[in-house]
């Protein structure tokens, strides 16, 4: 069951902010502010309104790798709207996904090092491995139960969510937290610029006209309890992890399938794990990262699995830009934002329907609707895809 | 939740792999690393993709192919990948490129390639398994993350096969860039006398990887019975977790036949796990495998290779301890440490 969530990025570094800015349809895509970059003005980016040394000082921490502040910053979020009494009561595990880890110090690291090899400061890379974040996130929030890392790359934190609701099913653990943290690096930003896939304007995620994605940063955790550990602390989750499945697409390292065939088979494995059928899902959180590739992609693996009886869909990234190993934790904090408030978020700069799919998303922020489940997809480079569904408990 | 090894390939600093012998000669390196015995990829990877594959990826995909076909098994049901460090040779390019070039012309190609997943991807892609794919990161429990998630899966449906490995490289950067932090030991010329000395120890890198499944066959190499994972424990805290495992497993100190130590030459990462063996394993023959592949990430996952090679041969290496003496090997207990910080504890026992 999920006891409580927690997400910094773009669009705000709390739940209320984050949900105010749903509402008011505000994006967080803007000119880059804190990367030192020779994209600076060039590229836009989903950025964390603040510093590092600013989160630092927020999270009562030293300026370590921005990716664990951030990390730090949004599972104390998620821990506090847990109300579980003391993580120290229960077997306790946190699991976190992030693909560059201390890169933002290593890049500091790596050019007086390029130099000369014995310089640059090591305090600048002793954090660069991605566990290592993980372990920063753990001493800051006082779990040293259960550790893991994963990094399929932008599939990663739904893997974590994935893994937590295994441990928590077979009795392993009682408590996980779990979800994933990225900040923005010139190491991704200059890698997904090679690539040419990086939109110069704000993304349009769905439509004909898109052009690429904009990279993002920020957090997104749950905590996820087992219904003996709801019960004792008086927990009333409003949903729980009732699908998930993860596949790949083993089509090209970096494309997708032009028929989507490890995306249809993640959402549809999903779908099998949790009994449900298309019907039941009122509202699918996309991957939609504004690439031509994975919008066609995803969207053919829509119309074929949910042909015309389509629920309401939308990609967030279009606010919060393309937060990488984050997004499946980030878009699992509004999976269950969607089924709290019963409302659905907007696809912003949506204008016209791909022509060869027709699919249209949500433009509006639209409340006040029953939302009972929810599917949100996550693919990665490597053809890693990932979907996974909340569903509301019923009382 | 007992799984069972009906495959390995194993790619380390020792002959591990093209025969059945198990250590019989040895390697011995000199300096303060140990880097693998790698085989002709070309009977594995076509050659085309061959030249644009880094060594890890390389690694991962031959010593992957020898445990499918050892257990064969052509096409596994998902594929768990394990690596502390990635893909670390593309990484260095790629950002040594960014640094060098300003930021202006990168190829992707090595970007592409730096990904953690590219491993597993790569497996996959080969293999065309579209099946469960994961990458575990977490530094010296990476491995043990992956094993785990495999007794999970294999749980809700244990006629499966997966494939699950350990991969770390070392790197020219890689290795100069942790050498700054006086963990090596240097002048050193014989690798094998790693215990010999109580400083610093040596540099790794390997892949192993195994085919897994949750039913008993009549080839099975040996079964992993139960694994944990301890961060950062006390002496006392190690003890109990040591005890504790062993209890749930229903094995008693004295039914572990061997104990085959993680110890890494280095007296101040060593201490617990020296203590460990010394207070409760007082009569149980204590192996050791890090003078045979170094230190890494995911050492444990030779460990365990070798746990499983002893078990099924019925047979310890004079390398590994020559304190054995030939009774029954039924339970081996493997207890890594990494730097004083990570411990693991995986049980393996005979089939």
């Amino acid at each position: 069951m999920v006891a409580g969530t927690g997400v910094i990025s773009a669009i705000g570094n709390s739940l209320p902010e984050t949900l105010h800015a749903f509402q008011q349809k505000k994006s967080g895509i803007g000119a880059i502010t804190q990367l030192e970059t020779l994209h600076k003005n060039v590229l836009p980016v989903g950025e964390v309104k603040l510093s590092t040394e600013q989160l630092a000082k927020i999270t009562k921490q030293p300026t370590i790798t921005r990716t664990a502040l951030l990390g730090i910053h949004a599972a104390r979020e998620a821990i506090a709207s847990a109300g579980i009494s003391s993580l120290k009561k229960w077997r306790t595990g946190l699991i976190s996904a992030t693909t560059v880890g201390g890169m933002d110090r290593t890049e500091d690291f790596f050019q007086p090092f390029l130099q000369n090899p014995s310089q640059g400061r090591l305090r600048d890379v002793v954090h660069h491995a991605c566990g290592s974040t993980t372990e920063l996130i753990a001493e800051a929030i006082g779990v040293n139960g259960f550790l893991s890392t994963i990094n399929t790359a932008c599939s990663s934190s739904v893997n974590s969510i994935m893994l937590a609701s295994r441990l928590i099913r077979q009795g392993l653990l009682d408590v996980v937290v779990a979800g994933g943290t990225d900040a923005l690096t010139k190491f991704t930003l200059n890698g997904f610029n090679s690539l040419m896939i990086l939109d110069k304007e704000p993304c349009r995620p769905f439509d004909a006209t898109r052009n690429g994605l904009n990279l993002g940063e920020g957090a997104g955790f749950l905590v996820l309890v087992s219904e003996t550990v709801a019960a004792r602390e008086k927990i009333e989750a409003i949903c729980h992890v009732s699908g998930f499945a993860n596949t790949n697409d083993a089509y090209h390292q970096t494309a997708s399938s032009p028929e989507g065939r490890g995306s249809f088979a993640a959402m549809q494995q999903s779908l099998e794990v949790s009994g449900l059928s298309t019907d039941d899902i009122d509202y699918i959180n996309l991957h939609g990262t504004g690439t031509v590739n994975n919008d066609q992609s995803e969207g053919t693996a829509i119309n074929r699995l949910f042909s015309d009886k389509k629920p309401k869909l939308s990609s967030t990234k279009s606010f919060t830009g393309h937060t990488l190993g984050a997004c499946g934790g980030i878009e699992a904090v509004f999976s269950v934002m969607a089924i709290r408030h019963g409302c659905v978020f907007p696809n912003l700069r949506f204008q016209q329907p791909m022509p060869e799919l027709g699919i249209v998303p949500q433009v509006e922020f639209e409340s006040g609707l029953k939302i009972r489940n929810v599917m949100s997809n996550s693919f990665g480079f490597g053809g890693n895809c990932s979907s996974i569904i909340f569903s509301q408990i019923q009382r | 939740m007992t799984i069972y090894i009906k495959g390995m390939g194993n790619i380390s600093p020792q002959r591990t792999w093209g025969s059945d012998d198990l250590l019989s000669s040895p390697l011995s390196y000199a300096g303060d690393k140990l880097s693998c015995v790698e085989p002709d990829y070309a009977s594995f990877i076509d050659a085309k993709q061959i030249r644009r594959m880094s060594r890890v990826i390389k690694m991962g995909i031959a010593s992957a192919a020898m445990a499918m076909k050892e257990a064969s098994v052509p096409m596994p049901d998902g594929i768990i990948t394990a690596t502390g460090y990635g893909c670390l040779e593309d990484t260095g390019v790629f950002l040594s490129k960014m640094v060098g070039n300003r930021e202006e012309a990168l190829n992707p190609t090595p970007f592409i390639q730096s990904t953690h997943n590219t491993i597993g991807s790569q497996i996959a892609l080969l293999l065309q398994c579209q099946a469960y794919n994961q990458t575990y990161t977490h530094n010296a429990f990476s491995f043990e993350n992956a094993l785990l998630d495999a007794m999970l899966q294999l749980s809700e449906a244990p006629r499966r096969s997966l494939l699950a490995g350990g991969i770390d490289e070392i790197t020219g950067q890689s290795h100069e860039i942790q050498s700054r932090f006086g963990i090596f030991r240097k002048q050193s010329n014989n690798s094998l006398q790693l215990f010999s000395e109580r400083s610093g120890t040596f540099h790794g890198e390997g892949s192993a990887f195994f085919v897994l499944s949750g039913t008993p066959g009549e080839n099975d190499i040996a079964s992993v019975n139960a694994l944990t994972s301890v961060y950062k424990p006390s002496y006392a805290e190690l003890t109990e977790a040591v005890r504790n495992f062993l209890s749930q497993a229903g094995v008693t100190l004295t039914d572990v036949d061997l104990v085959l130590s993680g110890k890494s030459g280095d007296a101040l990462s060593d201490g617990h796990i020296n203590r460990v063996c010394g207070d409760l394993f007082t009569t149980t023959p204590v192996g050791a495998f890090k003078h045979l592949c170094g230190e890494y990430p995911v050492a444990s996952a030779f460990g365990c290779w070798l746990a499983a090679r002893m078990l099924k041969a019925q047979r310890v290496p004079e390398i590994v301890t020559p304190q054995y003496e030939g009774q029954q090997l039924k339970n081996i207990l493997l207890i890594n440490q990494y730097f004083g910080t990570h411990y693991s504890l995986i049980l393996l026992k005979a089939c």
